[in-house]
């Protein structure tokens, strides 16, 4: 698998709220604590409703919780 | 590399090795323990026809005792239960398993077809579409472990 270019802040992000644990964070937005442990590790990129429903957790942004590195993204580097 | 694996991980390596174990012990009971009769209609349509519709209802009851059996085990060594729903990535794997396995029995089949045009006896079809059958269900385990181990 090649490195994920969207890369996240939810280990932080739990750390600030409480030191939430993933089982904690995977209740709140309905999925199994395997699948936050795969984003964290950027084994998984979520779907644009689950990304949207952790932001909500933590009250913040989804730029504050996911980034995205265009300037490595294969696709748009093919394209220029 | 990682040493602790998920449920998920678990659960595909007790199906393979389930499936391999169900049917050898029938291929074993079918071919070994029932040589003679199995030997003389080998090349009958109704033997393998039976074949199968016996291993399936076999191979189902089989696997929920198996499945059964691994839950209490792995609850005793890990207190870990299984997960109680399929989120988002869970299906996501589900559909990736599967479209995997249907590509090798597509193959599986069209080979047993080839070996009908080219005259080959009759029980080699049957072989192949009996082998492809497994290799398929061991095919599909294998992407859910690769998928959940390695991600996408």
């Amino acid at each position: 698998m090649g490195k994920s270019l969207v890369t996240n802040n939810i280990r932080k992000l739990r750390f600030h709220h409480d030191e939430m644990t993933q089982q904690q964070l995977a209740d709140k937005v309905g999925v199994t604590r395997q699948t936050i442990v795969a984003i964290e590790k950027e084994k998984y990129s979520p779907s644009l409703e689950l990304a949207f429903r952790i932001a909500f957790v933590f009250s913040t942004s989804l730029q504050e919780v996911f980034s995205y590195d265009a300037g490595e993204d294969p696709i748009l580097k093919s394209k220029k | 590399m990682e040493t602790n694996m998920s449920y998920q991980e678990k659960r595909a390596i007790v199906s393979i090795l389930s499936s391999l174990l169900i049917f050898g012990c029938y291929s074993f009971y079918v071919f070994q323990i029932n040589q003679e009769e199995s030997l003389s209609r080998i090349n009958e349509p109704g033997f393998w026809g039976s074949f199968i519709l016996i291993l399936i209802p076999v191979s189902i009851v089989a696997k929920i005792i198996i499945y059964i059996l691994f839950l209490i085990i792995n609850k005793i060594a890990t207190n870990e239960s299984a997960p109680s729903f399929e989120d988002e990535r869970d299906k996501l794997i589900e559909l990736k398993a599967t479209r995997n396995s249907h590509y090798v029995f597509a193959i599986g089949f069209l080979l047993a077809m080839v070996t009908q045009v080219i005259d080959m006896p009759l029980y080699s079809m049957f072989i192949i579409l009996i082998s492809s059958g497994l290799v398929t269900e061991i095919i599909d385990e294998i992407s859910k472990f690769y998928l959940y181990r390695r991600g996408f």
